[in-house]
């Protein structure tokens, strides 16, 4: 079985390629269905989110369709993660309107998670339990899971079961929490900061996982504050900073055209750079 | 409660709720909540009843195991069992509503290694003052005052006063206890986090 083969096994068949396709590309980007809501996976407008008088997240606006892969792109403190866990519907948002998958998170969260999946920025494994133990559990909460044994080997954990959670190396633990994320065939996949300290064979690994999932049509959104992760894998772009929208649309100079940015001056590959002048935002490329 | 047995069944059956409910049930918790567990759990179709059910259902096994243990080993000590067992056992719920309140308090409020060491040292505390291995009227007068409002005391008379028919039943006791039982899981409502 090919690598595109068992990504495709992990997703539910809403996800299918052939919406998947339409709902990518330029193409998608004038066509007056992208507001349909079966073509829209995600549409937030005005969202805010306060912690004490710090605002985590203000104003934000952004359309995800389904099959592409969208980036929240910025450094630390962006608002990056919070903006993800309101739509999972972790967290309640201050202000502003949320729809995922056509449901409120915050109404609707029980139904909305299982047709979801999500991989947390770092933590959420029992550390006494074994990678399959830990699938095995979490397929139990979901009405129609995968098989753990074939996610396992999907995520290249298959001969590191005879090791508890704790024993597993920073980036074997990602992919843990990878597979995990898959587990319920989710139609819409959140990854936060998926290749965060893993080794760049993993990383890489991980980029051609993430890149065979949407060849197969998922919905990923993943949030990065790297300028090069943001470029290989995602079909548009949200670049926030604290916690401001700064640009938002494809991260290629070619497709710079579409880029739509609240300062006209600001197009998105140049903003993105200038976020990092010393380049640290930037990783070394596996 | 002319027989040492007399008095230690009671006790350790209520010392068996509060290891159970609060000390286990709490430190579990609070490592759940270090390692991100109940984070990731929140974000999965598993509900919140879902996991308080099933949380719930893991202490009571727990403790109808620890009590049919030691009432069985207490028989066998000389202990009398008699029906009045039925309330007792009722008493022993409403503790471990109480217990199971303040140790989720403070798996969700602590971190997790302050929460072991503070679970514990409670544990310890409340064991010494809570007439359960050692009777509260031989305590100094001003530590007896304070061992009559916490909960541990309150479970252990309560559930001696409903055992014992030589005993008054200790009104006193049952309505601190009761009080505790609303108090400390509407504080854990209140001030418990899902993250560190």
């Amino acid at each position: 079985m090919s690598r595109t083969e068992l990504a495709r096994g992990a997703l539910s068949a809403e996800g299918d390629s052939a919406e998947g396709d339409s709902a990518r590309g330029d193409s998608a980007q004038g066509d007056p269905a992208a507001d349909d809501d079966r073509a829209v996976a995600i549409s937030v407008s005005g969202l805010s989110k306060n912690y004490g008088n710090h605002a985590a997240v203000r104003d934000l606006s952004f359309t995800v369709r389904r099959g592409e892969v969208f980036g929240l792109l910025g450094p630390n403190g962006a608002g990056k993660t919070t903006t993800v866990e309101i739509l999972e519907g972790y967290r309640a948002p201050d202000a502003g309107t949320v729809r995922v998958l056509g449901v409120d998170p915050t109404l609707d969260g029980p139904e909305l998670r299982s047709r979801i999946g999500v991989m947390l920025q770092e933590g959420g494994l029992y550390p006494g339990l074994r990678p399959l133990e830990m699938l095995e559990l979490f397929a139990a909460y979901y009405p129609d899971p995968d098989d753990p044994k074939r996610l396992l080997e999907l995520v290249g954990l298959g001969e590191r079961n005879t090791t508890t959670a704790r024993r597993l190396s920073g980036g074997e633990a990602q992919r843990l929490s990878l597979a995990l994320a898959l587990v319920g065939r989710p139609e819409l996949l959140f990854l936060d900061e998926p290749t965060a300290g893993m080794d760049p064979h993993a990383r890489a690994a991980t980029w051609d996982l993430i890149r065979d999932l949407r060849e197969v049509g998922a919905t990923v959104v993943l949030t990065t504050h790297g300028m090069d992760e943001a470029e290989q894998l995602c079909d548009r772009l949200a670049i926030v900073d604290h916690g401001d929208l700064v640009a938002l649309g494809s991260p290629k100079s070619s497709r710079s055209r579409h880029v739509r940015t609240r300062s006209a001056s600001r197009h998105a590959p140049v903003s993105t750079r200038s976020l990092w002048p010393d380049g640290s935002g930037c990783r070394v490329k596996g | 409660m002319s027989e040492p047995v007399e008095f230690l069944v009671p006790g350790v059956l209520s010392l068996a709720v509060m290891a159970t409910a609060m000390v286990s049930l709490g430190i579990n918790t609070g490592y759940e909540r270090h390692y991100g567990v109940l984070k990731r759990l929140g974000v999965t179709p598993l509900s919140r009843t879902g996991l308080l059910s099933a949380k719930t259902l893991q202490v009571l096994v727990i403790e109808f195991v620890q009590s049919l243990l030691l009432v069985l080993t207490g028989w066998a000590l000389g202990w009398q069992l008699t029906p009045r067992i039925i309330p007792a056992l009722v008493v022993l719920l409403v503790g471990t509503v109480a217990f199971a309140g303040i140790g989720l308090l403070l798996a969700g409020t602590l971190r997790a290694e302050v929460n072991l060491a503070v679970s514990n040292g409670l544990f310890l505390v409340l064991l010494f003052l809570g007439g359960m291995a050692y009777p509260l009227d031989r305590l100094p007068g001003a530590l007896e005052m304070i061992a009559h409002v916490l909960p541990s005391a309150a479970l252990a008379e309560t559930v001696r006063g409903v055992l014992d028919p030589a005993v008054a039943f200790p009104y006193a006791d049952a309505v601190v206890l009761l009080m505790w039982a609303v108090a400390a899981p509407v504080m854990a409502v209140r001030w418990f986090r899902w993250e560190e």
